[in-house]
């Protein structure tokens, strides 16, 4: 695969570090690396990636001239066991204020830029590029899940983050047990989350895409698996989530997905899912008994004691994840496996297999009641 | 005091000739024999860390693999840093401190010999402690940084985290005796007419090691005892809700974190001092250079441990400091690199397999300061801190640095400590098998972590575009782990050999060359006297030969060397009584747990014999 | 603690054979004067902590629900006192005089002994006030910084005490002052550290 002049200027230096590494990197594009902090698609991502890049480029150039000097005098001044006694030479005062000062002078290069991103990055823009104000969302760290909230609409969901591309994110953090890092390589840097402590980091999406992103601070047994996405979506769709996780709150009965459930992922939001919400609710549960089944499991088989499945006017503090729209997640088990009907009934029934330690024990659900659940799942778009 | 001229008992020499092998190592205080029982345990260390990292890359080899538990994978890069740092670099280095300072500074031992047994004991025993955490199943989790809360009581319940908080205050109580013996001993024990700027810069290197130990071993005494308050007597130091607060626990670990970091590289930066001028038959471009630039990155080095913390937000201005003194480190640094190629320049090189490692020590050595200079740019820290270019930056520093520079030190002293020369042949073998292992290894993870792998996670999925880099570094961990095969495979040769080293095998310029292979017990038979930097060069120049004449072994009448003593070792078994009962003492009320008590009594009643001891000189000439 | 098993080795060396030495110190001062200045970081850290977290415990006693300063005033002297009282006997042992020596080398120990006894009825009198070790952060850091100082007095004092025994049964003559003097240096710099914990910990008083 060809890559694009720019991707080549990103990774010439790196790659010139060693031959193989090049070879490898020559088959690779931004698209394969979801989770690069070499393909920035945020403002702040950017900066710090041009700062970076600064730094690789000197870096490159220090690491190929002292490298050639050192290989030039192994190969120069090889010599023989029986040669005479090389000059005896016990240093050089102008060589060595050179060699002083020539490092000095390369570093104020990195260093003038690397001041100007910290105050850059420091502050939190008090309005978006696109004029409107910055969207705050509270990010709440817990062992071994993430919770979001927007409390400007009220919203409270878990491990996928909806934000409108061009509006600067404005995130402030806690954790609820011990340290996590909240880290969203493309968009932004990292930032650690304090039990007694909000942190904050910001950053506005480019481009209209799904990004992953990882707890990157060790957090205990489950560290590996604390996973998250930031669906950047265009002001439309997420306008259109908003007003889905409204209706969240307002849906009594059980709401059956009028699409099967093998289309529901991200091509949902292309297939008009309002339009879904207005069909009437007891003509689609008629649809799929399993759904009114699934239902009655969610509030018997303990699922409710811990997870809400109103994104909006739900109780405020709950154990497990928010539910709300699980049915429409493009991963479950904090970001870990993709959300589909076989995922999740495995999930529901072998929590311990997927993810030992999280506190969802198993509740010996049948092939059918997982079943049933996963439907009544999947109607929560 | 290394000698006394009290008058020996018969019967008391006659008595210790007669003792056995075992015993004979186990109440040794000569300088020489510490020295190797600290490269043997640490060897072994090494050993276990090395195989806890093959575990690690056997189970990273492919994504989403279930080779090993979380929990267990935990242990391992828990058990894997806090061995490959506190039982395996810096007691490699001890080895040299303990063999090569008496002979550099032309000492008969260090200035407290029975002190330095006890290090050796303490460090043995702590480390078996730790270690033996594995046989319960439940060894340290939370990492060798040990962050807080999750190292506290609540979220990692049981003994995982007591082995590892007691285990590293044992371990400091020997560094920090070492500390005080080999500053002493560099201070107050050189040969006549050593001064301090004639001194080798392994001597130097060592002298500012101990310092840094000295100050900042401390600090992270303070750490472990709160936060073993906090884990066993229900403090809240680290608790939140009783008000602490989990930040001071990452200052106080890198205040003391970051000087640890220098701790490990500069005696590696002394040995490759040593190395370079003799196999370039030159003596060391810019010696004062090369002295103050360690004191400065020693100095430096107690300035900038915040640069561990950019992520957790102490602002702009903060951030800014610690990023530019983190810069500054690059100058001092740089200027070794560049004064060891100095040395090189319009030298007449020997390429021994010593010169090999330390010249794949420099250029190892450049990468991994470079990427290092990379997580300075705090902004920059961001993206990479506590990802897998983070792993691949120290152990750049670590193995290419450090491990590679020790790995040169023993093929180097091999002949003085052993009298015998490890082969050439297999030594470049393992040279070239470590150098591609190695870059195999851990280049690979620069692209992982750059491209989103964070650290420390015990699995990951696919799709990410990790997979590749990471199935590259499992090949070359093992590949690593063949060529560590191939250097015990050239120690088991050597030892089978019969063929004797010469006293002086590469044209040595130090006070060490100048006596047999290996030393008597008493080192010199002739208490040196040095009129120059690389004293040995100057007589060889002054006596206008290329070699001196091979030393005669001397019969060490009237040299009276300190006795052997079982204290040290029954002094550390109390300490060890001592910690391992903040343990097994919980049913009992603290403090009062019988084996806590019994090892109290048992260190007082040992020190007191120990101060009493007689003054047990033997005549070296039994 | 067991670091000062250096300064306790006085045997590897014997007065009677002035060795040379680098420095025109003896071994045993160096390596003394080594372990303090590594000490000194120690107590650094611990008065750091309890600084950090004065007025920072969510619940009482505080400090100044439970000070009497009185007694620890008290304490506070005798420690004072007590290093001139070192000075006095180091005088005597190198002198020669033992009757000197003995007299204000009793005189330190015992003052050691008073300040720990004073030390353990102030934590038994504060523990029965409500404050136990781990009652908030203020105790712990309280007890923690003062509890590892009132170790090193206690050690000291053992240590001294040794010393004077030695000294009754006539082992410690004047060329052998040394091992006083160790002690000494030793005695002193506790004494230091705590004049830097009365005022910290006692004058100011920090509360929520």
């Amino acid at each position: 695969m060809a890559l694009p002049r720019a991707l080549w200027r990103r990774h010439l230096p790196l790659g010139l570090l060693a031959l193989f590494a090049v070879v490898v990197l020559a088959g690779c594009a931004g698209e394969n690396y979801p989770q690069s902090t070499l393909h920035p698609k945020g403002d702040f991502a950017e900066l710090v990636d041009a700062v970076f890049m600064k730094t690789v480029w000197w870096a490159t150039a220090i690491f190929i001239l002292v490298e050639a000097a050192l290989l030039y005098a192994i190969f120069k001044f090889r010599g023989k066991p029986d040669d005479p006694e090389p000059k005896q030479v016990h240093g050089s005062t102008v060589v060595e204020i050179i060699w002083t000062v020539i490092p000095a002078a390369v570093l104020a290069f990195v260093a003038v830029p690397t001041v100007q991103t910290i105050f850059k990055t420091a502050e939190i823009p008090a309005s978006s590029p696109d004029g409107q104000k910055p969207l705050t969302v509270e990010v709440i760290g817990h062992q071994w899940w993430w919770e979001f909230r927007y409390p400007e609409l009220g919203i409270i969901t878990a491990n996928e983050m909806h934000v409108p591309v061009g509006r600067t994110v404005d995130i402030r953090m806690k954790t609820v047990d011990v340290l996590h890092s909240f880290w969203i390589p493309q968009l932004a840097g990292k930032r650690d989350l304090f039990p007694n402590r909000e942190t904050r980091l910001w950053f506005t999406a480019k481009e209209a895409g799904e990004y992953p992103g990882a707890c990157a601070e060790f957090c205990g047994l489950q560290h590996g698996k604390m996973l998250f996405y930031v669906m950047a979506d265009t002001p439309a769709d997420f306008d259109a989530w908003v007003a889905r996780r409204m209706q969240d709150s307002v849906t009594v009965v059980p709401m059956a997905a009028a699409i099967p459930s093998d289309t529901v992922g991200p091509a949902a939001d292309a297939t008009g899912l309002m339009d879904t919400l207005t069909v009437s609710p007891m003509a689609q549960a008629a649809m799929d008994p399993r759904v009114a089944e699934g239902e009655k499991l969610f509030l018997t088989k303990a699922c409710a004691g811990c997870h809400s499945l109103k994104a909006v006017g739900g109780p405020p503090v709950m154990v497990g994840p928010n539910l709300g729209g699980i049915g429409a997640r493009r991963m479950i088990a904090a970001g870990w496996m993709r959300n589909t009907d076989e995922n999740l009934k495995h999930w529901l029934q072998n929590p311990q297999e997927v993810k030992e330690g999280v506190l969802m024990a198993g509740y010996t659900l049948s092939d059918a009641e997982a079943e049933a659940l996963v439907a009544y799942l999947r109607t929560k778009q | 005091m290394a000698t006394t001229v009290l008058e020996p008992t018969m019967t008391r020499t006659a008595a210790l000739a007669k003792r056995s092998v075992l015993v004979d190592w186990l109440t040794t205080v000569d300088h020489k024999k510490i020295g190797i029982m600290y490269g043997a345990w640490a060897f072994f260390f090494f050993v276990i860390g090395g195989v806890e990292a093959l575990i690690i890359r056997a189970q990273l080899a492919r994504p989403e693999a279930t080779l090993v538990s979380p929990e267990f994978y935990n242990q391992l890069f828990t058990m894997h840093g806090t061995t490959m740092i506190f039982l395996a670099v810096m007691p490699l280095s001890a080895m040299f401190f303990n063999f090569m300072i008496p002979l550099l500074i032309g000492a008969r031992d260090v200035a407290f010999p029975r002190l330095n047994a006890m290090s050796l004991w303490v460090f043995v025993l702590g480390g078996l402690f730790l270690n033996a955490s594995f046989l319960f199943g439940t060894a340290p989790n939370g990492g060798w940084f040990g962050y807080a809360p999750l190292s506290g009581r609540q979220y990692s319940p049981g003994p995982h985290m007591d082995f590892w908080v007691l285990g590293l205050q044992i371990l400091g109580i020997a560094s920090l005796a070492a500390g005080v013996n080999f500053f002493t001993t560099i201070l107050n024990m050189r040969a006549r007419g050593m001064t301090l700027m004639r001194m080798p810069m392994f001597v130097w290197a060592t002298l500012i090691t101990q310092v840094l130990v000295l100050l900042s071993f401390p600090v992270i005494t303070v750490a472990l005892i709160l936060l073993m308050a906090d884990r066993l007597f229900g403090s809240g130091f680290f608790v939140t809700a009783m008000g602490g607060d989990p930040m001071l626990w990452q200052h106080l670990f890198w205040v003391f974190g970051h000087p640890e970091v220098y701790i490990l590289i500069l005696p590696a930066f002394g040995i490759i001092s040593e190395i370079l001028p003799v196999f370039s038959r030159k003596p060391l471009f810019g010696y004062s250079a090369m002295v103050f630039s360690s004191a400065f990155i020693a100095f430096l080095g107690f300035g900038v441990w915040s640069h561990h913390m950019f992520s957790t937000g102490m602002g702009p201005l903060a951030d800014s400091f610690f990023s530019l003194a983190t810069m500054l480190i690059a100058i001092p640094t740089g200027v070794k690199i560049f004064n060891w190629i100095g040395t090189l320049w319009g030298g007449s090189l020997q390429f021994k397999t010593p010169m090999y490692f330390a010249l794949g020590f420099i250029a190892m050595f450049i990468m991994g300061g470079l990427s290092g200079v990379m997580h300075s740019v705090a902004p920059a820290d961001l993206q990479q801190t506590d990802t897998y270019f983070v792993v691949a930056h120290f152990h750049y520093v670590l193995f290419g640095g450090s491990i590679l520079a020790l790995t040169a030190g023993a093929y180097y002293w091999w002949p003085k400590m052993f009298g015998k020369m490890l082969d050439e042949g297999l030594g470049k073998f393992h040279f070239w098998t470590t150098m591609i292992g190695f870059n195999l290894t851990f280049f690979p993870m620069h692209f992982a972590g750059l491209l989103g792998m964070p650290r420390r996670v015990y699995t990951y999925p696919s799709g990410l575009g990790f997979d590749l880099y990471n199935l590259m570094a499992t090949v070359g961990a093992f590949f690593l782990a063949f060529s560590i095969l191939v250097f015990m495979w050239n120690v088991i040769k050597t030892w089978r050999s019969s063929e004797r080293a010469p006293a002086d095998p590469w044209g040595g310029a130090t006070l060490e060359w100048t006596i047999p292979s290996p030393p008597q017990e008493w080192n010199f038979d002739d208490e040196p006297v040095v009129t120059e930097r690389d004293a040995v060069w100057g007589m060889k120049r002054a006596a206008g030969v290329r070699m001196l004449p091979e030393p005669v072994a001397g019969d060490g009448k009237g040299i009276h060397m300190p006795g052997p003593s079982w204290w040290p070792l029954v002094v550390s078994l109390g300490i060890l009584s001592f910690f391992v009962g903040f343990m097994f003492d919980k049913p009992w009320a603290f403090p009062f747990g019988p084996v806590t008590v019994f090892g109290l009594l048992l260190t007082t009643f040992a020190i007191f014999k120990w101060a009493y001891e007689a003054p047990d000189a033997h005549a070296t000439n039994h | 603690m067991t670091t000062t098993t250096a300064a306790l080795d006085h045997h590897d060396h014997d007065d009677a054979h002035a060795h040379h030495t680098s420095l025109p110190i003896d071994n045993r001062k160096l390596a003394i004067w080594t372990f303090i200045g590594s000490e000194c970081l120690f107590f650094a850290t611990l008065i750091s902590t309890y600084l950090v977290y004065a007025g920072q415990s969510v619940k009482g006693p505080f400090p100044t629900d439970i000070f009497s300063v009185g007694l620890v005033t008290a304490g506070t002297a005798v420690l004072l006192f007590s290093s001139f009282f070192v000075v006095m006997a180091l005088d005597g042992a190198q002198k020669g005089d033992r009757k000197k020596m003995l007299t204000w080398l009793s005189l330190t120990v015992l003052c050691g002994v008073f300040f720990a006894g004073m030390q353990v009825y102030e934590f038994w009198h504060f523990y029965h006030l409500g404050l136990g070790y781990s009652t908030n952060l203020f105790s712990a850091s309280f007890y923690t910084l003062t509890g590892f100082h009132g170790a090193h007095v206690a050690l000291g004092t053992l240590w001294l005490a040794t010393i004077l025994k030695d000294a009754i049964k006539g082992r410690v003559p004047p060329k052998k002052a040394l091992n006083l003097e160790i002690a000494a240096l030793y005695w002193h710099f506790v004494d230091v550290v705590w004049i830097i914990i009365f005022p910290v910990v006692y004058l100011m008083q920090m509360r929520s």
